[in-house]
């Protein structure tokens, strides 16, 4: 205690001249209180010195708080930077939100169908073809079975069940089958089977997808041709309410279904087609839609789901506009239709009777 | 990308002088003067305003600490010592952020402060150590301490300010504070 209150009296002067004398006298000669003296002083400007540099810092953090920082910032900074320096700074945020908003949006599409083309619009229309196997596998296999059938050549009928069916029936007596286009798509290979069970070999001679239309010829060298069709096409438009019938094959029997035009247009306001109240099924696609009197006056094509009493046909004038344009190398030669009607005095029955040897199912590999 | 920046700059040897008279005008005017050059320095290599201050701040201690020392040569203009100290800090910063290396943006000519800096972080730890030290020190040692060495007041003040019966108490008591404060200080 008292060599420190020396030592400090000494460096803040306040000692008196004898002290002083005496107090350097036994400076200079112990060593060891001269080197208390050093560090006593070296601490006590230590803590002199922190005591400026606080006070330096808390001056300037006044003149910093005076100054106007947004001010310095408009006048030294160019304004590209700025927005930098702002990119650089929610660029984090901003990727995040748009992945967010990429996310949401394809998923809302997704889960709404909009990317499924066919039915984004139609999500309620629904084509009549019989579908069998929805496994591509099987497909596949089955069209690597055709071709082994195709090579063997032993059996006129094919060894396993198509994947989908509908329904067709004849243009003439050469063998020229009418169905429609969505019955045939993406096929393999096409088989009609008449109603007493025979199978014939046929291929996809026209197409018209925007009428749904497909002509096929029947290539198998055992088809017969056909005594004259009953039935006539209809050119001119049909009435509303008036009554109509189709036979088809939505299982494996022809199967007959009656009702009435009930609109003059299809599905969504579509002229191509009438709209039919008729109950018709998978399978019933390309069967022909007839009135009372045995004219072809449609081909039936779809239905609408979740709507009582809509189902679709083809108007038969577009089924003889489709005819009128097929080329002609891609039949040998022009198809002539028949424009006989021997049904029209007929009572219902006897003109099944009459029809249903015309009617085949058609099936798809 | 540089911009001029228009400022009315106070004479080197009149910023000397005034630090070495702790004059308390000569740091307004420091501040007002280069504070917008190492704003856009430190905003524009990815900086921000705080960067800025802490770093502008720190140049300006050492300055400070080199004028009272006595061993400030002024061979090149202030401004361009200022400069180069926040430089080299900011670069440090941005290396131990590990943002960027090396390269930076500059907008002034710059000088070598290496060996200024690196004297300044050694009383940057002594000036946290003692802070540390100070604040452990507690009530009413701290302000003693703080009022005598720091602020010179008398002990006679300080006595009556801590209601000391006489002097000879107070010094008592502040010579165990000052011992404490050696202890907490070499120790940590």
């Amino acid at each position: 205690m008292d060599v420190t209150e020396q030592i400090e009296a000494y460096l803040l002067n306040e000692m008196s001249d004898e002290e002083l004398a005496a107090f350097e006298q036994s400076r200079a000669i112990d060593p060891s209180l001269d080197r208390k003296v050093v560090l006593h002083e070296q601490f006590m400007k230590q803590i002199k010195d922190h005591g400026e540099h606080r006070k330096l810092i808390s001056d300037m953090n006044v003149i910093h708080a005076q100054l106007d920082i947004s001010a310095i910032r408009e006048e030294v900074i160019p304004t590209s930077v700025k927005i930098k320096v702002l990119w650089k700074k929610y660029r984090p945020n901003v990727a995040v939100a748009a992945s967010v908003a990429i996310l949401a949006v394809l998923t809302t599409l997704l889960s709404t169908g909009s990317f499924n083309q066919a039915t984004s619009i139609r999500s309620d229309y629904n084509a009549l073809r019989r579908e069998w196997s929805r496994d591509i596998n099987t497909k596949v296999k089955r069209s690597q079975n055709e071709i082994l059938q195709n090579i063997n050549a032993s059996s006129k009928s094919p060894s396993t069940p198509s994947l989908f069916s509908g329904t067709g029936f004849a243009l003439n007596t050469d063998g020229y089958v009418v169905t429609n286009y969505h019955v045939v798509k993406g096929a393999d290979s096409v088989y009609i089977q008449d109603n007493d069970g025979n199978s014939y070999k046929a291929t996809t001679v026209y197409i018209h997808p925007s009428y749904d239309i497909a002509v096929l010829k029947v290539i198998d060298s055992s088809f017969k041709t056909l005594r004259s069709l009953p039935y006539s096409f209809k050119k001119s438009g049909s009435d509303l309410g008036v009554d109509v019938y189709t036979l088809g094959y939505p299982k494996d029997d022809l199967t007959y279904t009656r009702g009435y035009l009930s609109s003059m247009s299809g599905y969504a306001g579509d002229t191509i087609a009438y709209q039919v109240d008729i109950s018709v099924n998978g399978g019933n696609s390309g069967g022909p839609l007839l009135d009372s009197k045995g004219n072809v006056v449609g081909i039936v094509n779809a239905k609408q789901d979740k709507t009582d009493g809509a189902s679709f046909a083809i108007k038969s004038a577009y089924l003889l506009e489709a005819i009128q344009s097929m080329p002609k190398d891609s039949l040998g030669r022009k198809v002539i239709l028949n424009t006989k009607n021997t049904l029209s005095s007929l009572s219902r029955g006897d003109q099944i009777k009459k029809i249903e040897n015309y009617i085949y199912m058609v099936k798809v590999y | 990308m540089s911009r001029e920046i228009k400022r009315f700059e106070p004479s080197d040897n009149e910023v000397i002088l005034g630090i070495l008279n702790d004059s308390k005008g000569v740091l307004d005017k420091l501040y007002e003067a280069y504070f917008p050059m190492i704003l856009q320095l430190v905003v524009m290599n990815s900086g921000n305003d705080d960067d800025a201050k802490d770093v502008f701040q720190e140049s300006v201690i050492i300055l400070y600490n080199k004028v009272k020392k006595g061993d400030f040569v002024l061979n090149s203009k202030l401004k361009t010592f200022i400069y180069s100290v926040c430089r080299r800090l900011w670069l440090k910063r941005l290396s131990q952020k590990s943002r960027v290396t090396g390269n930076i943006v500059d907008f002034e000519e710059v000088l070598s402060v290496e060996c200024d800096i690196e004297q300044q972080e050694e009383r940057d730890k002594q000036f946290d150590l003692m802070e540390l030290a100070l604040g452990r020190l507690g009530e009413p040692c701290k302000t003693i301490i703080e009022d005598f060495y720091m602020n010179s007041k008398s002990m006679q003040d300080i006595c009556e300010k801590f209601g000391y019966t006489n002097a000879d108490n107070a010094k008592n008591q502040k010579y165990k504070c000052l011992q404490r404060l050696k202890k907490l200080f070499f120790q940590a």
